[in-house]
């Protein structure tokens, strides 16, 4: 070989690779949240704008400063993964949440939600519901604290879970549709949701499969429990409009990094998710379950994993 | 026409680029390099020496055993040395024989047509295959006699050609399917014949409209072939894949299509097979695509085994841009080369010249388990895992519980992977590495 000649790059194929990385993806993902989050503006007023920036910044900001002390690259912190996370908390938190409240739980969801486990793509749970989870427990007041949308003539402000609960008092669906309720910021109106959810499913970002057999459970034993006592339990429309079950179906439950990755093992855990939403709703002490099903399966998903695997082309079937 | 298919794949942009672009003939290099080995299995055993005159044609390297291929003079001429020259597959230098061409290009004695080809038997045609040298010429360059010599308790009932070329950029299949169709039909039907199978399908993907009219008109004169049109997707050239595809069987893990009755060759290869049992013409010689941005002259050319690819490259009108990667076969599954002074072997379907256009080097970033991977693996794998495991070292878990050695290195994963992790790359690894614990 001649000495001035020059020497070309080699790899290990393939030597293509598609245009689309994780960045794109999160912030494409940032844009899907734009409906809910902006609804929830318009109906509950700027102070809620306040509280997702708020939420955004400090999710980002600890990120950073746990990717320096990490001796990794800190600006990783603007991939987009913690503005998902910081704008998920604020959506799932009542419209007039301190900010100060807020803040807290936007470090505690990124540090000892995401960055503990080692950052990005290695966390067991979802970062936002460990985020709000901590809140719950911390601040159970101002956790609990709705107001009604502006323009809407209540005296509670309680929530349609609530309200069919405790108050046994049914919310119109019209209502549960469009949103023209009380309830966390995001979480009220299940169009803006589906907007979103439309775009994700059209990016093929999330697997129809986990909001259907999530949200589908629900539907199907929610409405087992109403045929079986109608004047007890809320029928089966109510169940899947009402409260958190669209945001947590279409944002939550979809997490790429805490959800399955088998296509059998997907419709298994939104099983179980559903069942776990039906028994807290229905049996347990808060009126919402979505929150701690969600962070329940997000506990078996490992499990899930390990049990379930494709078939191998050419496997002897048995 | 129904449109056959497998699980999971990708669609890499094809860029086809050249499929309009005839066959061309380039002048005869003064000096080839013919490695001794060009095919899976043991090299071959050198039959000449330095300063010997050898003929177009004549046998210059002896097969060593039954997986083993032999090697035959591109062009008549001297044999000017016998060294280690660098190779486009192994990154050490191999033995080579190195030819001064005299400029005659005079065959050996043994060629011409011969009048009962028509009619050779089996055995006559398995042989013709084995004098020949003749190997699978869509890549993996395995040895073609010894496919078409399963033991006898293997039953193959069915034969497919594959003209699926499904590897982006490459299009010799497809322009030898649109220029020769009878002498690849002809092939189909002495391979069928060396077999005793039942069924012939010549399976070609649905973005070569031309291929498939032009194999559709030559086949009314073999009505017992079949065409069957697969699905544009990548791997569908893949060889389990495409047997799945065709016939729905799935070759068992681990073994071979001949275990659920088949038998793939490539298109290329089933015109070699004709030429061989026709004229006794042993493989001096390939269609081969040029082509990404980086190349002037891109288009298929007819070049001989031995001919460097700067030689190539020249002859063609040169190199634009700046050269990144220089690639033998297709994007996906080809090797890429650290310089242009390699010869062309038996199973170099293709030099791709990509400059930054093409190539994006990419710093991979942690994976988020959105298992496109997942989806996308012909073989049902779980790439992310496999990489996992490899990269702790726990490669028996990843052979026994996870199929690490059924992966076939398509490179769709490491293709659809947002974070850019390169699956291949660990996978091929852990390979070795269970390989090197034997």
């Amino acid at each position: 070989m001649k000495a001035n000649e020059r020497l070309f790059t080699i790899s290990v194929s393939p030597h293509l690779t598609t245009e689309e990385d994780v960045k794109k993806i999160m912030w494409n993902t940032v844009i899907s949240l734009i409906p809910p989050a902006a609804f929830g503006i318009y109906i509950f007023g700027l102070y809620s704008l306040l509280l997702i920036i708020t939420s955004v910044v400090f999710s980002v900001l600890t990120e950073a400063v746990f990717l320096k002390a990490r001796n990794k690259n800190w600006r990783q912190c603007f991939d987009g993964s913690a503005v998902i996370t910081g704008i998920l908390l604020a959506l799932t938190l009542p419209p007039k949440f301190p900010l100060w409240g807020i803040a807290i739980g936007a470090a505690f969801a990124i540090s000892f939600g995401k960055q503990i486990f080692g950052g990005i793509g290695q966390n067991i749970f979802n970062p936002a519901l460990v985020g709000r989870a901590f809140l719950m427990a911390a601040f159970p007041v101002e956790s609990t604290t709705w107001t009604a949308p502006k323009g809407v003539d209540t005296f509670t402000g309680a929530t349609p879970l609530a309200n069919w609960k405790f108050n046994h008092i049914m919310t119109p669906y019209k209502d549960l549709f469009l949103g023209n309720i009380s309830g966390s910021l995001g979480e009220t109106s299940v169009i803006a949701i589906l907007i979103g959810g439309a775009f994700l499913l059209y990016k093929r970002y999330i697997d129809w499969r986990l909001p259907l057999s999530y949200v589908g459970t629900v539907f199907i034993l929610g409405g087992i429990f109403w045929l079986i006592n109608p004047h007890k339990y809320p029928d089966p429309l109510f169940h899947i409009l009402a409260g958190g079950l669209m945001l947590g179906a279409v944002y939550m439950i979809t997490d790429m990094v805490t959800s399955p990755i088998t296509p059998r093992g997907r419709v298994i855990y939104g099983i179980i998710a559903g069942v776990f939403v039906i028994l807290i709703r229905l049996f347990a002490g808060y009126p919402e379950g979505v929150m701690f099903s969600i962070l329940l399966v997000n506990m078996i998903r490992p499990w899930i994993d390990r049990a379930i695997k494709p078939n191998i082309l050419g496997e002897v079937k048995k | 026409m129904n449109k056959f298919t497998f699980r999971g794949g990708v669609h890499p942009p094809y860029n086809k680029i050249t499929s309009n672009k005839k066959i061309e003939a380039l002048p005869l290099p003064e000096v080839l390099y013919v490695p001794l080995s060009q095919h899976a299995g043991k090299p071959a055993k050198p039959l000449v020496k330095r300063g010997d005159v050898v003929k177009k044609g004549q046998k210059i390297g002896e097969a060593d055993g039954f997986i083993s291929a032999n090697i035959h003079a591109p062009t008549s001429g001297k044999v000017k040395s016998i060294m280690e020259h660098p190779h486009p597959v192994f990154l050490e230098n191999v033995p080579t024989v190195i030819i001064e061409a005299d400029g005659d290009d005079t065959w050996f004695d043994g060629y011409g047509e011969r009048k009962d080809w028509q009619e050779r038997t089996r055995e006559e045609i398995i042989n013709d295959v084995k004098e020949a040298g003749i190997v699978g010429l869509g890549g993996a360059a395995f040895p073609s006699h010894v496919k078409l010599s399963p033991p006898p308790e293997k039953k193959i009932d069915t034969v497919i050609i594959n003209g699926a070329e499904c590897e982006p950029y490459l299009t010799a299949d497809d322009r030898l399917m649109q220029e020769r169709p009878e002498d690849m039909l002809w092939g189909a039907r002495l391979i069928k014949r060396a077999v005793g199978a039942e069924k012939v399908y010549i399976a070609i993907e649905d973005n070569k409209p031309e291929a498939i009219n032009s194999i559709q008109d030559a086949l009314r004169e073999f009505d017992d072939i079949e065409l069957r049109v697969v699905k544009t997707k990548y791997p569908e050239g893949a060889e389990k894949q495409l047997i799945k595809a065709l016939t729905g069987r799935e070759v068992p893990r681990g073994g071979l299509p001949m275990d659920v009755g088949c038998l793939v060759h490539n298109a290329g290869t089933s015109i070699a097979i004709y030429e061989a049992v026709r004229f006794g013409k042993p493989l001096i010689e390939r269609v081969l695509t040029l082509s990404g941005s980086g190349a002037q002259g891109k288009g298929n050319y007819l070049v001989r085994i031995g001919t460097q690819f700067s030689y190539i490259v020249e002859k063609t009108g040169g190199t634009s841009g700046d050269i990144k990667k220089i690639i033998m076969g297709g994007p996906m599954m080809g090797i890429s080369q650290y310089s242009l002074d390699v010869p062309v072997i038996k199973g170099t379907s293709g030099i791709l010249l990509f400059t930054s256009k093409e190539v994006k080097f990419h710093e991979p970033y942690p994976c988020i388990r959105c298992s496109r991977c997942v989806s996308v693996c012909p073989m049902g794998l779980l790439p992310l895992i496999l990489v996992d495991l490899v990269k702790y070292g726990r490669l028996e878990i990843a052979k026994e519980q996870y199929g690490l050695l059924d992966c076939i290195e398509c490179g769709s994963c490491a293709y659809i992977c947002p974070s850019h992790i390169p699956h291949v790359q660990w996978i091929k690894y852990g390979k070795s590495e269970l390989r090197r614990k034997k």
